[in-house]
C-alpha cells in the first residue's frame, strides 16, 4: 500500500486542476455577484457601495411589473403547451404506434435541441416573415392573412421557438417512464376490455405521475432562466420590453448600454433575485414532490 | 370494435404528423434557401450556386453604402469555432476524469461538502454569473480573448462532467483496482492504466457533448468577444441575420448555416441512441 504522503500527492494531482477552475470561474462569480449587487458598478468597474438601493430599485422600477408579468406568462404558457403538454402527447402517441415509426418521430424532435441556437432561430424568422415565407404561405390556404410574426405576434413566435426546443426533454423522460410500465398491467387492462383511451387514462397516466411532476418542476426552473432564443429572435421587442423576460433583462442591464452605461450593479441585484426565485421554487418542489423519489434513473432507453 | 381502433390510430398519426411537420419543413427550408435566389413557400424561384461559391471561397462581402462590407474570412471563423470546441471537449475529458476518479475513490476530509457544492453549482443559472464573469475576465486581461471564453465554458460545464464521470467510476468494482494496487501500481498508474480504459463510454460522452456544446456556443461569444477576428460561426450567422434587411441574401446565410450544421448532422445520423443518453445525463437526471 502506498504511503500517506504519496496518497496526498495523488489526491492533489487528481482534484486540484478541476477545483481551481471551478472555484475561480464558478464559485467566486457567485460570491462576486452578491457583492456587486450592493454597488452601482458600471463599465469602469469601480466599487461604490450603495447598500440595498438596487433592491429598492427593483421594487420601484416602473418597468419591473411588466417584465415580471412577461416572465410568468412565458414560463407558464411554454411549460403547459410544450415542455409538458405536447411532450406528454407525443410520448403517448409514439409509444402506442409501431415502435420504429415512433422512434423516428421522437428522433426528429431532437433536431431543434441540437441545432445551434442562431441557426434554429433564423429558420423560424425566415418562415414567418412576409407573405411568401413558409408558414405564412401555408396558413394563407386556411385563410389566415400573412404577417411578420416577430412584429405582430411576438409572443406566439417566442413561445413556438422555445416550445419546439423544450419538447424533447419531457418527451425522453415520459417515453422512458411509459416503456418501463409492466406489460402485465397493460394486458390486464386490455383483457378487461379497456379502450386505448381508458388504458392511458386509468393505467398509464397514474403510473407516470412522478416523472410528470419532475419534468414540470425541472422545466419551470430552466425556463425561468432561459433567454438565449428570445435574445436572438426579438431581443425583448418589438416594442419597449414587449417580450423582455427577467433573465434577458439581466443580460441587457449588464451588456447593453442604456444612456451610455452598463448597469452592472442593478443587473447583479436582478440576478440575485432570479436565483432566490429559483431556490424558493425548488425548495417548494422538494417539499411537495419529494424530489428524491423522482431522481431515479430511467431504466429503459428511449 | 376494430374500425374504431383504425380511426383512433389514424387520428393519432394525423396529429403526430401535423405537429412534427414544422420541424421537418424548417430544415427543408434551410436546404432549399441555400440554392435559391428567392423562395416562395418551399418553391425556389431560380436555382443558383452563386452563394455557395461565395461562401466556400471564404470571402464573404456584401455591397454597402460606401463600397463593400467585409465579414471575417469564413475559414478563420471556422478555425476559431473548431479550436474552441476541441479545446473545451479535450480539457473537459481530462479534468473530469481526474476529478471524477478522486471523488469516487478517495476518502478525504470535506468530501461530502465538496460533492454537495458540485451538485448545487451544477443547477446554478448561468445568466446570473455573467456580470461577475465579465468583471473577472477584465481583471485578468482575458476579456475579448478566445482563451477567456474557453476557460469559462470549461469551468461552467465541469461540475456536470465531474458528476457524470464520478458515476462511471462508481460503477467499476473495487477488485479491479485492488489487484492493480497490490501488484505495485500507485494511484495515478492505476487510474491511467486500469480504470480509464474501462470508462471509455463515459469519456466519449463527455467528449462529444463538450464538442457540440463548444461548437454551438453563442452567448459567451456575444458577451465576451468584441473583435471580429475571434468570431465563431454562431456569431457570423447572427451578424449575417442581423444585416439581412440590408444587403445580405438569405441564400448566403443559409449556405454558411449548413456548413455550421455539418458536425451536428453527422452526430444526429450516427450517434442518436448515444445522444438520448447524454441528453438525459446532461439535464441532471443522473
Amino acid at each position: 500500500m502506498p504511503k500517506r504522503g504519496l496518497r496526498v500527492t495523488a489526491l492533489w494531482f487528481f482534484l486540484v486542476p478541476s477545483l481551481a477552475l471551478i472555484m475561480t470561474f464558478f464559485f467566486l462569480p457567485v460570491v462576486l455577484t452578491v457583492l456587486i449587487s450592493f454597488t452601482d458598478m458600471t463599465q469602469t468597474f469601480e466599487w461604490h457601495w450603495v447598500g440595498v438601493q438596487n433592491y429598492i430599485n427593483i421594487i420601484t422600477d416602473p418597468w419591473m411589473p411588466k417584465i415580471f408579468k412577461n416572465t410568468i406568462f412565458y414560463v407558464f404558457t411554454t411549460l403547459v403547451c410544450f415542455n409538458v403538454g405536447l411532450a406528454l402527447i407525443i410520448s403517448l402517441i409514439t409509444t402506442h404506434i409501431n415502435e420504429k415509426v415512433g422512434a423516428a418521430f421522437r428522433a426528429l424532435w431532437l433536431l431543434p435541441r441540437i441545432t445551434p441556437s442562431t441557426v434554429y432561430v433564423l429558420l423560424w424568422l425566415w418562415a414567418t416573415r412576409d407573405k411568401s415565407s413558409l408558414f405564412n404561405w401555408l396558413l394563407s390556404f386556411m385563410g389566415i392573412p400573412p404577417a411578420n410574426w416577430a412584429l405582430s405576434r411576438p409572443w406566439l413566435l417566442v413561445i413556438l421557438i422555445n416550445g419546439f426546443v423544450g419538447v424533447s426533454f419531457g418527451m425522453i423522460i415520459f417515453t422512458a417512464a411509459l416503456k418501463s410500465i409492466s406489460r402485465d398491467l397493460i394486458w390486464a387492462a386490455k383483457v378487461d376490455g379497456a379502450s386505448t383511451w381508458q388504458q392511458i387514462r386509468y393505467v398509464e397516466l397514474p403510473l407516470i405521475k412522478w416523472p410528470l411532476l419532475f419534468v414540470t418542476a425541472y422545466q419551470t426552473l430552466s425556463l425561468l432562466t432561459s433567454y438565449e432564443y428570445i435574445l436572438i429572435a426579438t431581443d425583448g421587442g418589438p416594442g419597449f420590453y414587449d417580450t423582455e423576460v427577467w433573465a434577458l433583462h439581466v443580460w441587457h442591464l449588464g451588456f447593453k448600454q442604456y444612456g451610455g452605461m452598463l448597469h452592472l450593479g442593478y443587473g447583479s441585484a436582478l440576478a440575485v433575485f432570479l436565483v432566490i426565485m429559483g431556490v424558493v421554487l425548488s425548495v417548494i418542489y422538494l417539499k411537495i414532490f419529494r424530489f428524491k423519489e423522482l431522481m431515479v434513473e430511467p431504466k429503459i432507453e428511449v | 370494435m376494430s374500425w374504431k381502433r383504425y380511426i383512433g390510430s389514424g387520428l393519432m398519426y394525423a396529429f403526430l404528423v401535423a405537429v412534427t411537420a414544422p420541424v421537418v419543413l424548417l430544415y427543408a427550408l434551410l436546404f432549399i434557401t441555400s440554392f435559391s435566389t428567392n423562395v416562395v413557400g418551399l418553391m425556389p424561384q431560380g436555382i443558383t450556386l452563386k452563394f455557395w461559391r461565395i461562401v466556400l471561397s471564404g470571402e464573404i462581402k456584401v455591397p454597402g453604402a460606401g463600397g463593400y462590407y467585409y465579414y471575417p474570412n469564413l475559414y478563420l471563423v471556422m478555425g476559431n469555432t473548431f479550436l474552441l470546441a476541441i479545446t473545451v471537449a479535450v480539457s473537459e475529458v481530462i479534468l473530469s476524469s481526474l476529478a471524477g476518479y478522486a471523488l469516487s475513490r478517495f476518502k478525504f476530509r470535506g468530501r461530502p461538502q465538496l460533492l454537495g457544492l458540485i451538485l448545487v453549482l451544477h443547477s446554478f443559472p448561468g445568466v446570473a454569473l455573467l456580470i461577475a464573469l465579465f468583471y473577472i475576465l477584465n481583471m485578468m486581461g482575458l476579456y475579448d480573448t478566445l482563451v477567456g471564453v474557453i476557460i469559462i465554458k470549461i469551468a461552467l460545464d465541469l461540475p456536470l462532467d465531474v458528476w457524470i464521470m464520478k458515476g462511471f467510476f462508481d460503477g467499476i468494482p473495487w477488485d479491479l483496482e485492488m489487484s492493480a494496487l497490490i501488484d505495485g501500481c500507485n494511484r495515478i498508474q492505476t487510474w491511467w492504466k486500469v480504470l480509464l480504459p474501462t470508462v471509455r463510454n463515459g469519456l466519449m460522452a463527455v467528449l462529444i457533448f463538450g464538442f457540440l456544446s463548444g461548437w454551438s456556443e453563442f452567448i459567451y461569444i456575444l458577451t465576451f468577444i468584441s473583435s471580429q477576428k475571434y468570431w465563431t460561426l454562431s456569431m457570423l450567422i447572427y451578424a449575417l441575420k442581423s444585416s439581412e434587411y440590408m444587403y445580405v441574401s438569405p441564400a448566403l446565410t443559409a449556405a454558411a448555416a449548413i456548413i455550421y450544421m455539418i458536425p451536428v448532422i453527422i452526430f444526429f445520423l450516427t450517434a442518436q441512441k448515444y445522444l438520448l443518453r447524454i441528453q438525459i445525463a446532461a439535464k441532471g437526471v443522473v
